[in-house]
């Protein structure tokens, strides 16, 4: 199997000096769908923001496609091709949605291309591409949109912090129908960190983070056994669906 | 003409070699070049500089353009210019105003226009300021703006100075008559030690009347920035101002918004936010492959735009 993404024995600390992760190591396959989960606090966002070069780890090496990337900022890991979907989005006053898909795939696009990318999150084109990416936006608007803005650079590694978080339940159920999409067209490789079972079972692989290291990984049957068995291990670390 | 007027006229008032409809160009305090159109006539002033535009009522879907140039140092233009606008008429009005000095004598236009819109009329008015050249003359535009809405007649202002100019005091004011609407959309960047102070007063004295105004400005450098709007609601109306404000490097803003409700049906609303570019929105541009600065540049023009 090739490896696209290598973390070697990753550690951060918080400004304070607080442990968040602690000798973590991972790889993610080239052409597969990784979901990181485990317990609020235990190190998920983190890991997300090191891969995209946001936060800077305080030892530990990064390589994507081979290529030691751990120097490298986070405009250099972008153009590399890390894509990294935000937790809450940015909101933008003046700035469109076109703009900003535009932004994403650094090119002016047709009309159809947006279309396609618009589509593919459960939005009309023509309705958005106009509208200012601001406060008018709904949760559940501005996820999809966020969404749409990495699927436009078709990066060879995209990273989601937390797709579902702040999102409706209606708004959720064409999220999973996205992301199953997204699996079912996978091109390049896709770390998600997600509570959700819905997404943990679209995945190639499960990876539990806790107390800021992988707890456990494997395939979802297996890993989806052993986490709505042994919540001591995983400490209660994914919703299941029948919550909603 | 001179080249430098082309030039600004290019910039403010998107001249391609001739204006679409009527118009008039003033050139350092003199006519450049006027026509006037079956429905729209221009006229000098008699008893002091400036212009007379009469818009014939039922006037649909034409515009006039009136651009003033001032293309080097030592000018102090001072301009009165009066716009007519006919009943249940709907135009675009364009007047930019460019600046150019390469010396150290400073620049000066000051333009007075005052908007008189009968009833039922509908007015875009689209004015743009820019200053030009290398000089280090003080490069200076004080406009004055006076509007006077009837019944149901509809004002669109989209003012935007976005750089080159040193010293700027805009100033203004409208009274609006029943169902009139006014909306006001201004955009200001400056840098340097460049100074602006906007000033605002909107009196709502016509029931149903509204007016909806926001100021966007970017103030870079050393350079300082007042906003002031005072909004009076006299009768049963609805008011919105908006001022945003992005700061950087050492550059000030100053808001002071005022609201006054005079009547029990007025509905008067004010937003104001001023801070540096959220990190986060440099976080996101980068993570799509953009440099700090291409990101800063990008939030920033996406903002004035």
């Amino acid at each position: 199997m090739i490896e696209l993404l290598r973390l070697e024995n990753i550690s951060w600390n918080t400004p304070d000096g607080s442990g968040i992760l602690h000798d973590l190591s991972l790889t993610v396959p080239d052409g597969k769908l990784i979901v990181i989960t485990g317990p609020n606090g235990g190190g998920k966002t983190t890991l997300a923001k090191i891969i995209a070069g946001i936060y800077k780890q305080n030892s530990g090496r990064l390589f994507l496609d081979d290529r030691d990337i751990t120097d490298l900022d986070i405009t250099e890991r972008a153009k590399l091709g890390i894509s990294f979907a935000f937790q809450q989005p940015v909101r933008f006053k003046g700035i469109t949605v076109r703009k900003l898909i535009e932004l994403a795939a650094g090119e002016k696009l047709p009309l159809d291309r947006i279309c396609s990318y618009m589509s593919k999150v459960g939005l009309c084109a023509e309705e958005y591409i106009d509208r200012e990416v601001n406060s008018t936006l709904s949760g559940g608007e501005i996820k999809r949109i966020e969404i749409a803005t990495v699927l436009a650079r078709h990066s060879a590694l995209t990273v989601f912090d937390e797709p579902e978080a702040g999102i409706d339940l209606w708004s959720f159920a064409s999220l999973i129908k996205t992301f199953e999409e997204i699996r079912n067209t996978l091109n390049g490789s896709i770390v998600i960190i997600s509570h959700q079972e819905r997404i943990l079972r679209i995945a190639d692989e499960i990876a539990v983070v806790a107390d800021g290291t992988i707890k456990a990984k494997g395939r979802p049957d297996d890993m989806m056994k052993l986490l709505a068995e042994n919540n001591s291990v995983t400490g209660k670390c994914f919703r299941q669906e029948e919550m909603f | 003409m001179n080249e430098i007027t082309k030039d600004l006229l290019r910039e403010i008032s998107d001249w391609d070699g001739e204006f679409k409809g009527a118009y008039n160009i003033r050139e350092n305090g003199q006519c450049a070049g006027r026509v006037s159109s079956r429905n729209i006539k221009i006229e000098s002033k008699k008893d002091k500089p400036g212009l007379e535009i009469f818009i014939a009522a039922g006037t649909k879907g034409e515009t006039v353009s009136i651009p003033a140039c001032v293309t080097h140092g030592n000018v102090d233009d001072l301009v009165y210019n009066d716009f007519f606008v006919g009943e249940d008429s709907d135009v675009v009005i364009v007047a930019g105003c460019g600046i150019h000095t390469e010396t150290g004598e400073p620049a000066r236009h000051n333009g007075i226009h005052r908007f008189f819109l009968g009833k039922g009329s509908h007015v875009k008015y689209l004015e743009k300021h820019i200053g030009k050249g290398h000089g280090t003359g003080l490069r200076s535009i004080d406009p004055v703006t006076e509007a006077e809405l009837e019944e149901d007649s509809v004002l669109e202002m989209d003012t935007a100075q976005i750089g080159g100019v040193d010293r700027t005091t805009r100033l203004t004011s409208a009274k609006l008559g029943k169902g009139a609407k006014l909306y006001i959309r201004e955009r200001i960047l400056t840098e340097k030690a460049q100074t602006a102070k906007t000033d605002f007063k909107v009196e709502m004295n016509g029931r149903d009347s509204g007016v909806d105004l926001i100021s966007r400005s970017v103030a870079r450098d050393d350079s300082h920035q007042e906003y002031h709007s005072v909004i009076i609601g006299n009768a049963p109306c609805t008011g919105h101002s908006e001022c945003d404000a992005i700061i950087s490097e050492n550059g000030k803003v100053d808001a002071a918004p005022e609201l006054h409700a005079r009547d029990n049906d007025a509905a008067l609303i004010h937003e104001a936010a001023i801070g540096k570019i959220a990190g986060e929105q440099i976080l996101k541009l980068r993570t799509l492959g953009l440099t700090e600065e291409e990101a800063e540049a990008t939030i920033i023009d996406g903002f004035l735009s």
